[in-house]
């Protein structure tokens, strides 16, 4: 009697109780893995959306389309008294001859209007970059050359076929005529696509066939080592006093919430803050790299003190007490063991911070970096833009053209994450121990 | 020699460290009341007694290792050599070379064997050069017992080793220091019974040259090579005394009922 009512509230082993739990233990199991590859899943559908349709529209702004055109590198308009001197070089006319060429090319072309828009097939950059061919080469004055002259933005777009050529005339950039003349250089195999590399090494330019994005990468760079050099060092070091020396109080206490606090505040805030203090304050030059990156850097600060000591957290007190134990001083022990250690640690939460930095636009506007620059930057105190500004300053341009610019300054934008990213890796992989 | 240890004379002169009334506080809580222990020089002595006595706690005073514990604070007065190590003169860092330690867990450095046992001897200047070091880490490491199983991998990691082998390079570590004193807490606990006999081999061997002071919860390893042995029981020492006369006639009733195994 007693028997049978236990079996009736106890489940036991292999009951029909616990045979259901283990079912529902296998099922919620099995749901919980599902649901974490959709949700990996899904975050790749995301970025490849993002990579495949920023690569597809920003593929095309690293060709160029060209016309070969034969141009006569007349004396009488480059150096008509011989003198081979590098000033009169310089300054020569060389949009006429860029002019003669096209009326040659196209001898049926007289009205004065027609002619204009013939000259505009070509690009602006075109006198530069014949310039530049006589200035390294002045043996080319009194010779004819085929020479592949940049086509203007226009062309280009119609080029890589953004301009339909069915479209009514009125509503269409490029008009019949240029339609016409452009047809009539393709049949002579005068038209050819070729790599933009005007793209990776010029600044930036009002005109969109002839802008680049090296300025603004170089902006960038110099931005980010002045950002690393201030916001790394400053960092590390208050991370390994709050960890490692710091006695815990009040004082500290308050320190650590104001730090986490800086975390959390919005950008642009420390733009002003850094047109407060470097700009007016220290009257530093403005739209520079220093100041741009000294104001990154505080906002980079409270990640990588937040990173570092995290990381010096993780490592075991048994390592503190073993070189303590040895006669290490404390200093010795932070500096010979504890850092070393949390080295990895604390890379990955720099290069998070930078990484912010590098894509940080709004404090910079706020110091001036937005200005249009053509010149590369040659150090941390000349003007400069960087590649989000550049990137901004481009979408925010009316011409077809940019379009392309700007996702093509964005994948340079992401290669250049991705390159610090690597290099994060890098140095992780070397510091990194068997425990 | 062996003659001139054992006499009691001898020993009573020799104390190398006498702590008197210590008391130690952390932050508000008391760990330890008013102990008084005189170890005496060349000679093994255990610090037995119930988990969380203040064994431990008395072992980190002996080398100032509680100025490191937070809101930890330390009274009464510990003398090495005659010298009051609580004294402002004196370097804790250069106290903890002098009486160095041994832990309970081996914990060696994320570094090859060789960086293990150098680095000690590095930071204090230890080694003319080179080969100073070399002479320096080689010895240790013998003296530890573990110079055959690793002679051939000294670049290998530290941590790679198995717990005993890892237990002996912190020792080895810990003798490249050359210190007098060598305070282990239970440096046995995290191994088996062929590692253990190993190391209590290892430390009977280490008593002609140092003066060691071992906490031990295993009844047995403290009658096997100590001396002397205090009884802890609840921040005070109950008792202390010759080992053999400790564990066959227990004068106080408490040590009785710890060694009988009635509690602890
Ligand atoms: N860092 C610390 N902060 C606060 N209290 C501590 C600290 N270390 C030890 N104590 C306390 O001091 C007392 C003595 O601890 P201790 O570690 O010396 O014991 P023990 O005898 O070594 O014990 P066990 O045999 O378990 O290692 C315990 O009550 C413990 O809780
Ligand atoms: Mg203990």
């Amino acid at each position: 009697m007693t028997d049978t009512t236990e079996t009736k509230h106890k489940a036991g082993w292999g009951s029909k109780e616990t045979m259901s739990k283990l079912a529902k233990r296998h099922r919620s199991e099995k749901a919980f893995r599902m649901i974490g590859l959709g949700a990996i899943l899904i975050a790749l559908c995301m970025l490849a959306t993002l990579l495949v349709s920023i690569a597809s529209k920003g593929f095309t702004a690293f060709v160029q389309t060209r016309f070969d055109i034969e141009i006569t590198f007349s004396q009488d308009v480059i150096d008509p008294n011989n003198t081979r001197d590098l000033e009169v070089l310089r300054s020569a006319s060389y949009g006429s001859l860029v002019r003669d060429a096209l009326r040659k090319e196209f001898p049926e072309v007289k009205s004065r209007r027609d002619l204009r828009s013939l000259f505009g097939i070509v690009s602006k950059g075109s006198v530069k970059q014949l310039r530049q061919l006589v200035m390294e080469d002045p043996g080319l004055i009194g010779q004819t050359k085929v020479i592949s002259l940049i086509a203007s933005d226009d062309m280009d777009m119609f080029n890589k076929g953004y301009i339909d050529r069915n479209v009514v005339e009125a509503d269409r950039r490029v008009k019949d005529k240029e339609v016409a003349w452009f047809d009539q250089l393709d049949n002579k195999g005068a038209v050819e696509l070729v790599f933009n590399t005007g793209f990776f090494t010029s600044g930036d330019s009002g005109e969109p066939e002839i802008a680049g994005i090296w300025g603004a990468v170089v902006g960038s760079f110099y931005t980010l080592l002045i950002t690393f050099v201030i916001a790394f060092p400053i960092g590390v070091m208050t991370a390994i006093y709050l960890e490692e020396f710091a006695p815990q109080n009040k004082f500290t206490d308050i320190i650590e919430v104001n730090i986490n606090n800086l975390a959390a505040v919005p950008s642009i805030v420390f733009g002003l803050l850094g047109l407060a203090l470097f700009l007016n304050v220290a009257h530093l030059p403005r739209s520079a790299p220093l100041v741009g990156g000294l104001t990154l850097a505080l906002m980079t600060l409270p990640t990588i003190i937040i990173a570092a000591r995290a990381a010096i957290r993780a490592i075991p007190d048994s390592i503190r007490q073993a070189a303590l134990g040895l006669g290490a001083s404390p200093q010795q022990t932070a500096f010979h063991h504890v850092l070393p250690l949390s080295m990895p640690g604390i890379l990955t939460g720099t290069i998070i911070g930078l990484s912010q930095a590098l894509g940080e636009t709004a404090p910079l506007l706020m110091i001036g970096m937005v200005a249009f620059i053509v010149d590369i930057p040659g150090g941390v105190t000349d003007p400069a833009t960087v590649l989000p500004v550049q990137v901004f300053l481009w979408a925010d341009s009316p011409e077809r053209a940019f379009v392309e610019k700007t996702s093509g300054a964005i994948l340079v934008l992401l290669g250049f994450l991705v390159f610090m990213n690597a290099l994060a890796v890098m140095l992780r992989k070397k510091f990194e121990r068997r425990w | 020699m062996l003659a001139e240890v054992q006499t009691p004379e001898t020993t009573k002169e020799n104390a190398i460290i006498k702590a008197s009334d210590v008391s130690v506080f952390y932050n508000d809580k008391q760990a330890l009341n008013g102990v008084s222990l005189d170890i005496i020089e060349n000679q093994i002595t255990s610090l037995i007694g119930p988990s969380g006595c203040g064994k431990s706690t008395f072992l980190r005073c002996l080398n100032r290792m509680n100025d490191t514990v937070p809101g930890g604070r330390v009274e009464g007065k510990i003398t090495l050599d005659g010298h009051d190590i609580y004294a402002s003169s004196v370097d804790e860092v250069l106290l903890r070379a002098r009486v160095g330690m041994v832990f309970q867990k081996p914990n060696p450095f994320p570094k090859s064997i060789y960086d293990n046992v150098a680095y000690g001897p590095r930071i204090h200047g230890l080694a003319k050069n080179k080969d100073d070091l070399d002479d320096i880490v080689l010895t240790s490491l013998e003296k530890a017992g573990l110079l055959k199983e690793v002679r051939d991998r000294l670049n290998a990691t530290g941590t790679g080793l198995s717990g005993g082998q890892q237990q002996r390079l912190c020792i080895a570590r810990a003798l490249a220091v050359q210190p007098d004193i060598i305070l282990m807490d239970e440096p046995c606990s995290a191994l088996d019974p062929i590692a253990t006999a190993k190391v209590e081999e290892l430390i009977e061997e280490l008593r002609e040259n140092y003066t060691i002071i071992i906490v031990t919860h295993s009844m047995q390893q403290a009658a096997r090579i100590s001396q002397k042995t205090a009884f802890f029981h609840l921040g005070e020492i109950v008792e202390v005394g010759d080992t053999e006369q400790l564990f066959t006639s227990p004068s106080d009733e408490r040590t009785q009922g710890y060694i009988t195994g009635r509690f602890g």
